[in-house]
């Protein structure tokens, strides 16, 4: 046996995982990738003298997962796979960078996020940038303090003239070490950290989390506090959403839209509030459940203000998508067509934007979305005005349902349960649909059920390559529009 | 045209007209109380306290490692810890942002900020503001984003965050400054003339928060220079971001 297959959620024993000879494992890896299915987490893990990679592999078509493990014994290389699937460039970096194996013949090695715990130390000056060389080339740098009020990172263009050649995305300031810190408090306060991941992204990666604990103590939770998640969920994409077009509107100087969008998201970030307290659903979700309910009333207050933000929403981007002042910036700006977006390993809206058919909740349903379907929809120009434009069908959907499931709010019950003990010697991956997309948590259970590891992937970390990718050959002017359109976490790359 | 007019009728008024009396409803967290309740010394709350913000003997709460969690006051069985919705939080001083027994909105309040002439004479006009974050995991971020939203409306006092340390009269730092941004944050800080001001928006400023344990910070930054406001929350909430700052400014 190569593979042992399982599902979101589902906890498998870690000693079932297959343990393949490395040269077979990194072959049927290639294999696997090239016949469809799509990298998920690819890490390694040190043990005594050794070291273990791990691989999980997603079948999109069939909601599996396919998990493996390859031994590099005492050695300390292997031949990169990147090499023959770009997708996994981030990920044997990372290897390279936490654990010091060099993947030989890796065509892009670059730090990560320079972490103090890492066993390959580079300096933040010392990062290797490409060089240009030629007539009219010139650099420029911006960061890591950028001019709005967004986290840091630095991005360096290679330009001829005002056309970029080439963008370099330099990242790891945001780096807390969350993972080592969920790992050192163990089971006592992780919740709180995986709140903070990313703290636009609250709901997904706590949900990940949560649901990851729950798979391993064996806790099945109430149909009403799936549903409270996933009416959160799709609060928090409908709310950013929204925010992101209010940004897009401003970079475009479309100021109505602007204006309106952003008064339109304080509507539904404050319906969050009135559930659990906080803009960004910080204290909702626990391991078991949820902390707060909706009772009848908030329920009624809450639908009435998301018919007034679905009729405001549709009022204004029905007119912004039609302004050709707007659609002049954003048709056939940024594009990424669909052959690039599988090659680099997109996920989420931008990988929907260009094309590609992928969404954790309906390719690998949890929570309430396994009997509440949601229908994928797609856009095939990949450029920025895709990207927005999903953004705006996919508010009206994520109000749509929680509408639906507001009017469907299962019967009242327990809303929490207790995790207690998680089992020993377990693995599981545990994804969301984030409005970023796929949010993914692997966690690792030792003796008596104490987390070994715990691997975190916001969606951002396949998806920085693509706004890369996105603003090659466009006027330098349009980064910030490209930058908007794809919107990713900077804190929740770096971790 | 005539619909772009449409829309725009559609909105009308959209500011909050009088920021200072606006109120956050529940279940909002604001400044958490201790009540009379005797406390019987379960230590409940500081085994659930992620911040280690509390301490016992006597029992107190502090807002600057505080993330409003509220699981205290959940995990409490005497209910001696409330959270109330008063989101006034913020100060000049770190030690007034400790609450004990006894502390109510009002006596936090009243002495929560002193009166400086220099800082009214200064920016009381105008306060342009450069934004550092540095480990923030956008949460403080997007709040104070929101802040100058057509809703909250900052800029109409004169308070804005602007594009360049160059151009602004202080920083405002969020996240618990990571060792990667400790020398953009100095840069920063350095960039902007004086006289200039730092406030600290969010526990992971004021504190490090969750990340107090963390390796991967470097606070010395803050240790060398004077903090002239903290702004507490987890995220810092736009009504306590601007309140505070109009107390600062005296306006």
């Amino acid at each position: 046996m190569k593979w042992l297959t399982t599902k979101n959620n589902k906890p498998v024993n870690l000693k079932d995982i297959p343990l393949l000879e490395f040269k077979s494992f990194r072959g049927q890896i290639i294999k696997h990738v090239k016949s469809g299915m799509r990298p998920v987490l690819f890490f390694a893990e040190k043990r005594a003298e050794t070291h273990v990679l791990f691989i999980v592999l997603a079948d999109d078509d069939n909601s599996g997962l396919y998990i493996s493990s390859g031994d590099l014994g005492s050695k300390m290389q292997y031949q990169s796979i990147s090499m023959e699937i770009p997708g996994f460039w981030n990920f044997e970096n990372e290897i390279h960078e936490e654990s010091g194996i060099i993947p030989e013949g890796h065509p892009w090695p670059r730090p990560v996020r320079f972490s103090s715990g890492n066993t390959i130390q580079t300096r933040m000056e010392q990062y290797p940038f490409f060089k240009m060389q030629g007539e009219e080339v010139h650099e420029v740098a911006v960061g890591p303090i950028h001019a709005g009020i967004i986290e840091p990172g630095h991005f360096r263009f290679m330009c001829q003239g005002e056309n970029v050649h080439h963008l370099e995305i330099q990242l790891g300031y945001q780096h807390r070490g969350v993972e080592k810190l969920i790992l050192k408090n163990n089971l006592k306060f992780p919740v709180h950290l995986a709140e903070s991941i990313a703290g636009d992204s609250v709901i997904a990666h706590c949900t990940a989390y949560a649901q990851a604990m729950e798979a391993l103590a064996g806790v099945e939770i109430s149909r009403r506090a799936q549903a409270i998640r996933a009416i959160a969920l799709e609060m928090e994409r409908a709310g950013i959403h929204i925010g992101d077009l209010a940004a897009i509107a401003n970079d475009v100087a479309y100021l109505l839209g602007n204006a309106v969008f952003g008064a339109t998201r304080t509507l539904v970030i404050n319906s969050l509030l009135t559930i659990c307290g906080s803009r960004f659903g910080r204290g909702l979700i626990r391991a078991g459940g949820v902390a707060f309910d909706i009772t009848d009333e908030l329920k009624t207050e809450i639908k009435q203000t998301l018919t007034k933000v679905l009729a405001d929403v549709e009022r204004m981007g029905n007119e912004m998508f039609s302004s050709a002042s707007v659609l002049s910036r954003l048709e056939e700006t940024g594009i990424v067509n669909k052959e690039k977006a599988m090659e680099i390993g997109l996920v989420g809206l931008p990988a929907r934007a260009s094309g590609i058919s992928l969404d954790v909740r309906s390719d690998h349903p949890f929570g309430i979305y396994r009997y509440y379907p949601v229908h994928k929809v797609t856009m095939d120009s990949g450029d920025v005005f895709a990207r927005s434009y999903l953004r705006f069908v996919e508010i009206k959907k994520a109000i749509k349902f929680i509408t639906e499931q507001l009017d469907n709010l299962p019967a009242a019950g327990s809303l929490i349960t207790p995790v207690k003990k998680l089992q020993e010697n377990k693995f599981v991956v545990s994804m969301t649909e984030g409005w970023r997309g796929e949010t993914a948590h692997a966690v690792i259970t030792g003796h008596a059920g104490s987390l070994t590891k715990y691997r975190i992937k916001d969606p951002s970390f396949h998806n920085w390559l693509g706004l890369a990718q996105a603003v090659r050959n466009n006027g330098i002017s349009d980064f910030p529009l490209c930058n908007k359109s794809f919107n990713l976490s900077y804190c929740g790359h770096d971790l | 045209m005539i619909n772009v007019l449409k829309v725009r009728k559609s909105q009308g008024y959209q500011a909050i007209p009088d920021i200072r009396a606006a109120k956050i409803r529940k279940p909002f967290r604001g400044l958490p109380v201790i009540g009379k309740e005797s406390c019987k010394k379960c230590s409940g709350c500081l085994s659930v306290c992620p911040a280690m913000a509390i301490s016992t003997d006597p029992l107190s709460i502090d807002m600057g490692k505080c993330i409003f969690c509220g699981d205290c006051e959940t995990a409490c069985p005497e209910k001696v810890i409330t959270f109330t919705q008063f989101h006034k939080i913020s100060t000049d001083d770190r030690n007034k942002l400790i609450i004990r027994k006894g502390t109510t909105a009002d006596s936090f309040y009243s002495s929560a900020i002193s009166v400086r002439k220099e800082i009214n004479r200064l920016f009381g006009k105008s306060l342009k503001l450069r934004l550092v974050s540095a480990g923030g995991c956008n949460g403080c971020e997007w709040e104070l984003n929101a802040s100058g939203n057509v809703n909250f409306d900052m800029g109409r006092f004169g308070i804005d965050i602007v594009a360049s340390p160059r151009h602004a009269d202080g920083i405002i730092i969020t996240g618990p400054v990571t060792k990667n941004m400790a020398a953009a944050l100095d840069d920063a800080y350095h960039s902007t003339p004086d006289p200039k001001v730092v406030i600290l928006a969010g526990s992971c400023a004021i504190s490090a928060g969750i990340f107090q344990d963390s390796l991967e910070i470097n606070r010395s930054f803050l240790d060398k220079y004077h903090i002239d406001l903290y702004i507490p929350g987890c995220p810092v909430h736009p009504l306590t971001v601007i309140n505070g700052l109009l107390d600062f400014l005296r306006k």
